[in-house]
């Protein structure tokens, strides 16, 4: 009888326990933290059976052998001797290349679209209508390989190819131009060039101080483009042109010299832009419908013109409502860059994640870099756009 | 009163109808208004026009009316056309569609591609007669689909080694999207818990597959997911894909829904609460309903870059539309006509992504209630 | 009370984990079928054709030992792969034996793991350009654009030999043969690198292959052959005799017209006898019947059979059998004996 009641008691007391809102939600915890913890636990264990089972260890010195292949497109110094983890920067610097370059592309591209959609010109408003459609529907793949197969395939060789005027010249192994040698009064031409930077930041700063203290308005545009373009330039010119251009020249197969945008990095570049372009411009279409008509007309009420009211009341309201699937475009973009296998541009994925890997055979170790760079990169776009975001955010009370 | 009679009035419906004023209505008025009513405009136009010109006639010419339909070889193909040549579609249009699955075995797939509609209506359509029996068929549709395409259970079992083309594309769209959405609600539920240690695992599991790119996830599932199996297992490629692509998908549609489930007033569930309902019973009888159909628009463009996605299988030897064209083009018979390969690809993508994304729309239109102008 | 349960579901769970696995002969005959790692297509080596029924001389081997072991050489289940997962797929148990023109090397032999199955083709790698160059040499390649296709020892083998002879060159990386041939017929680069055999069979694909020479240059050693796993030595076993009894059967004049008869009752020759299993028992030592080499050898026929159907003269690929004819043909074809 008595044991009964005890029983009777521990079990009231269980669910006693699980009939309160706190403890229940401890007991959930527990035991989701224990489940995750076993199944990684178990996985884990997996992993170093099977990797002793086959005989293989888990280390990442292999980053330091020679890798014995070689890059065509190398931003630092890089050849066949140089190890494993020499490779996997190239391949980052690849990544972040196309990526970057992609980005201010697809941007300035997906604003331009935007804009066509919002006209009232029927036939651009229409273009613009079925480019965006057609391009969005398709995947990004499918362009990356159309593009790539457009450049090869319709592109002259070498020995035909395009000329530009003699100094650039256009083939299906890339475009070659003219490379740029720095001579030492260069540098005061750059410096100039930044200097002329930070005293526009500190001018606009300045100019918006006495416009709200006096209501007086200096020509900031033009002053800024003076300090930043003018003035560099000014330069530039009675210094007496201190960059020297190495043209590029037909020698054997191939254009020597100068540098060099080769076909896999075009194709990506521009597959990925115009795609995200696409997005961009819906984005930016949804942004400008978005600000309330009632902002222009009060603008235009209060006599503001028709310029101020774009750069003052609508775009700020509309970066609002585009900056934050702006980032996600970002993001898309800079994953979609790892589609650069397909063509053969050398990115991480093709590096490190496709050739060394397949040369050492470390799938673990180097998937891991991969996964944990791609991390890492997207993580530092999504943190610097939050930040941009913040800083434009309503202030609320 | 008499003087008003005077007046000349207008009597109703005895006055004549006058035309509009010349010039504000009528395809000139048009023409003027809409492509020239200022110079940007003109600049524009001329430029559209021109464009059209260079774009449309080339292309029509090459894709249609200089291009050749039939032919054994490319060479024949070539010989009778300056244009595309689309025989090797006719030629290889088994391929394309169901891949290597066996001849006799093919009324399967077929039975598959027809009940999908027929699963797809009652989702779609709203007023569709009988629509409750038809969402229990639509819900169970990816499961007879399976058994219809796996076999067992008095089918001859076909290796998934043998799914290609079209077939392969539909398989992983419609399991991607059946099972990513549940999975995606959890997860967007979880992430929105106040459970930090739930939350914490939805917020890593989400961040993570949103921060690295498919490939090198599907790079995983072909390489290095093995390793992580008890010694001595090993399940389908396939089926490590259609895992992938789930749960690459669950990690955008949970951000897609917990948008939907931000939007909702905190009153809502504090009502629910207040009523004494349950966590569970107030998610699904008040806020999940009202929250999923704000994000059906943004859930249906998931989809789509879903369906755009499943060509990814390629880098890891998986054999779609886009995979049996390129396995086309090494041939022999056909080598070199990738271009045609990929027009046909992206043509057969748009037609499906812009039927998905104009449904979407409509969608966006028909749950739209607030003011515009 | 939950948590304890969890915990012991999560004990039971790995546990199981620790359950050896059975050898692969055994796998492959409950399973009823041979996993056989080839190549995504390389015409005359592993291709599906229009019916998707695959052939090539690699699908002919896998045939072979498919047909040794299950009794029946179309029990194979073709797993295509890229240079880049075939070892993965073959390390992961995805496959049983790997055929896919591999390389022999010893970082494969030793560091992937892999046990090699004696050479059935001897290949090197060489150069393929457009007549319309005029090169006569590898050595006038400088400056060129290679392509090359990624995953495969080609790009160390071409590294090396650029850099010991200071050539610049620009490759470019190429995942399948069939870019490679798309970039190459393009004019995306000048010279296209592979083993000697794949460039033969690349070129038969061309629409002129007249326009297209070969370079003297063999800058590298590619014994190819089949692999698998390490740590299964009866299975690799099978495996390698296989391979040396097609190729001991040519030698002894047995193909797939005469084997029937030859294998029905002893003859007068003691080596063909051991080898069809009239005399003796060979097959018992690896596990296997008697018939085990009758039945590969009627599978697809003998090695100059295999050679011929697929990339020999009279095909489009036109192969010569050079370095692998037999021994006593001037060639290094050599099987171990069968005894």
């Amino acid at each position: 009888m008595s044991t009964a009641t005890v029983t009777a008691d521990q079990r009231n007391v269980i669910s006693r326990m699980w009939n309160d809102k706190e403890n229940r939600s401890v007991i959930i915890q527990i035991i989701a933290f224990i489940a995750i913890l076993a199944f990684f636990g178990f996985m884990g264990r997996n992993a170093v059976l099977n990797l002793e089972a086959l005989g293989k260890g888990f280390s990442f010195d292999f980053l330091f052998q020679p890798a014995s292949y070689d890059i065509n497109q190398t931003l630092i110094e890089y050849d066949s001797r140089s190890p494993h983890l020499r490779a996997t920067i190239v391949g980052i610097i690849n990544t972040l290349l196309v990526a970057v370059c992609g980005i201010i592309l697809a941007t300035i591209l997906g604003f331009i679209l935007g804009v066509l959609r919002l006209s009232n010109n029927w036939i651009t408003n229409r273009l613009a209508y079925v480019y965006i459609e057609y391009v969005r529907n398709v995947p990004v793949l499918v362009h990356i390989l159309m593009v790539h197969g457009f450049i090869v395939h319709t592109l002259p060789i070498p020995k035909q190819a395009i000329n530009f005027g003699d100094a650039a010249f256009l083939t299906n192994r890339g475009l070659f131009s003219p490379k740029p040698l720095f001579e030492p009064l260069f540098w005061i031409v750059f410096g100039l060039f930044v200097a002329g930077i930070i005293f526009t930041i500190w001018f606009r700063r300045y100019a918006k101080r006495v416009q709200d203290s006096t209501g007086k308005q200096y020509p900031v545009f033009w002053i800024s483009l003076a300090a930043i373009i003018g003035l560099p330039f000014l330069s530039y010119f009675i210094l007496g042109s201190p960059i020297e251009w190495q043209i590029p020249y037909l020698k054997g197969f191939n254009f020597k010299d100068g540098l060099v945008i080769r076909p896999e990095f075009i194709a990506l570049w521009l597959a990925l832009s115009l795609y995200t372009a696409a997005f961009i411009g819906e984005n930016v279409r949804a942004g400008i419908l978005a600000v309330n008509y009632g902002q222009t007309e009060a603008a235009s009420a209060l006599g503001v013109s028709r310029g101020r009211t774009l750069s003052l009341v609508v775009i700020p309201q509309a970066l609002r409502v585009i900056i934050p699937p702006l980032t996600s475009q970002y993001l898309n973009l800079t994953k979609n860059s790892s589609l650069a296998i397909a063509i053969g541009y050398m990115d991480i994925v093709a590096t490190i994640g496709g050739i060394s890997l397949n040369q050492t055979g470390r799938e673990m170790e180097c998937m891991i870099i991969v996964l944990l760079l791609y991390l890492v990169i997207s993580l530092l776009i999504s943190a610097s756009m939050n930040w941009y975001n913040k800083r434009i955010k309503i202030v609320e009370r | 009163m008499t003087d008003q009679m005077k007046t000349k009035q207008y009597v109703p419906g005895e006055h004549p109808d006058m035309p509009p004023p010349a010039g504000i209505s009528g395809p000139v008025a048009w023409v003027k208004n809409n492509l020239l009513s200022s110079p940007l405009n003109v600049v524009l136009t001329v430029i559209s026009l021109w464009a059209l010109y260079k774009i449309v006639p080339g292309s029509l010419e090459w894709m249609f009316f200089d291009a050749a339909y039939t032919g054994k070889d490319r060479n024949e193909c070539l010989a009778k056309a300056g244009g595309a040549c689309w025989a090797f579609v006719g030629e290889r249009f088994e391929l394309f569609t169901y891949g290597f699955y066996p001849a006799e075995e093919r009324w399967r797939v077929n039975l598959a591609f027809i009940l999908l509609p027929i699963a797809l209506i009652p989702i779609l359509w709203d007023k569709c007669p009988f629509r409750k029996i038809g969402i229990w068929f639509a819900i169970a549709y990816p499961f007879i689909a399976g058994w219809l395409l796996l076999g067992g259970f008095g089918l001859e079992s076909v290796p998934t080694d043998k799914f290609g083309g079209f077939m392969l594309t539909l398989v992983i769209g419609v399991t991607g999207i059946t099972f990513s959405l549940p999975i995606g609600i959890l997860l967007a539920l979880g992430r929105m818990s106040n459970l930090p240690i739930i939350r914490m695992f939805s917020v890593c599991f989400i961040e993570f597959i949103r921060g690295v790119p498919l490939i090198t996830l599907l790079f995983v599932a072909s390489t290095m997911l093995s390793y992580f199996l008890p010694p001595g297992t090993s399940f389908d490629l396939l089926l490590r894909v259609l895992i992938m692509v789930t749960l690459f998908a669950s990690a955008y549609m949970a951000e897609v829904i917990r948008g939907g489930l931000q939007a909702i007033p905190k009153g809502q569930t504090e009502a629910a609460d207040s009523m004494g309902l349950k966590y569970w019973q107030s998610m699904r009888l008040i806020v999940l309903p009202q929250a999923l159909k704000i994000s059906i628009p943004g859930i249906v463009n998931t989809f789509i870059g879903l369906y755009k996605d499943s060509v990814l299988v390629i880098v890891i030897g998986l054999l779609d539309p886009l995979g049996i064209g390129r396995a086309s083009v090494a041939t022999t018979e056909w080598g070199g006509l990738s271009t045609e390969i990929y027009v046909f690809v992206a043509i057969f993508f748009f037609i499906s992504c812009f039927a998905m994304s104009r449904y979407s729309l409509y969608l966006e239109r028909k749950l739209e209630t607030s003011h515009k102008r | 009370m939950r948590v304890t349960k969890s915990a012991a579901i999560a004990a039971a769970l790995s546990l199981t984990a620790l359950t050896a696995n059975a050898g692969t002969l055994e796998d492959v005959q409950a399973r009823g079928e041979l996993n056989c790692v080839v190549t995504t297509g390389l015409t005359g080596f592993a291709a599906p054709n229009a019916d998707g029924k695959w052939e090539g001389f690699d699908v002919d081997f896998c045939r072979a030992v498919a047909a040794a072991v299950l009794g029946d050489g179309s029990k194979v289940k073709f797993v295509p792969s890229t240079g880049k997962t075939r070892f993965t797929l073959l390390n992961s148990g995805e496959g049983d034996i790997l055929f896919r023109n591999t390389t022999e090397t010893m970082s494969r032999d030793a560091d992937l793991k892999l046990s090699f199955l004696p050479v059935n083709y001897y290949d090197g790698q060489g150069f393929m350009v457009n007549k319309a160059l005029g090169v006569a040499s590898a050595k006038d390649l400088d400056g060129a654009s290679v392509c090359i296709q990624t995953g495969t020892t080609t790009e160390l083998n071409l590294a090396d030999y650029f850099r010991s002879n200071s050539i610049s060159y620009e490759p470019v990386p190429i995942e399948t043969n069939e870019e490679a041939r798309t970039n190459y017929l393009a004019g995306r680069c000048d010279v296209y690198t592979t083993d000697a055999s794949g460039l033969a069979a690349t070129r038969a694909t061309f629409e002129a292959p007249g326009d297209h020479v070969l370079l003297p240059e063999i800058i590298s050693k590619e014994p190819l052959g089949g692999a698998v796993r390490h740590g299964d030595d009866a299975w690799f076993d099978i495996a390698k005799w296989v391979v040396n009894a097609l190729i001991d059967a040519e030698e002894l004049g047995v193909n797939s017209g005469n084997v029937a008869e030859l294998g029905a009752a002893a003859g007068n020759n003691p080596s063909i006898n051991r080898l069809l299993g009239t005399e003796g028992d060979m097959g018992a030592m690896i596990g296997l019947d008697k018939q085990w080499a009758a039945r590969a050898i009627s599978a697809g026929g003998n090695y100059a059979e295999i050679f011929d159907r697929n990339i020999g003269p009279s095909t489009a690929i036109a192969l010569e059998r050079g370095l692998n004819a037999l021994w006593k043909d001037g060639g290094i074809l050599y099987s171990a004996p069968i005894r």
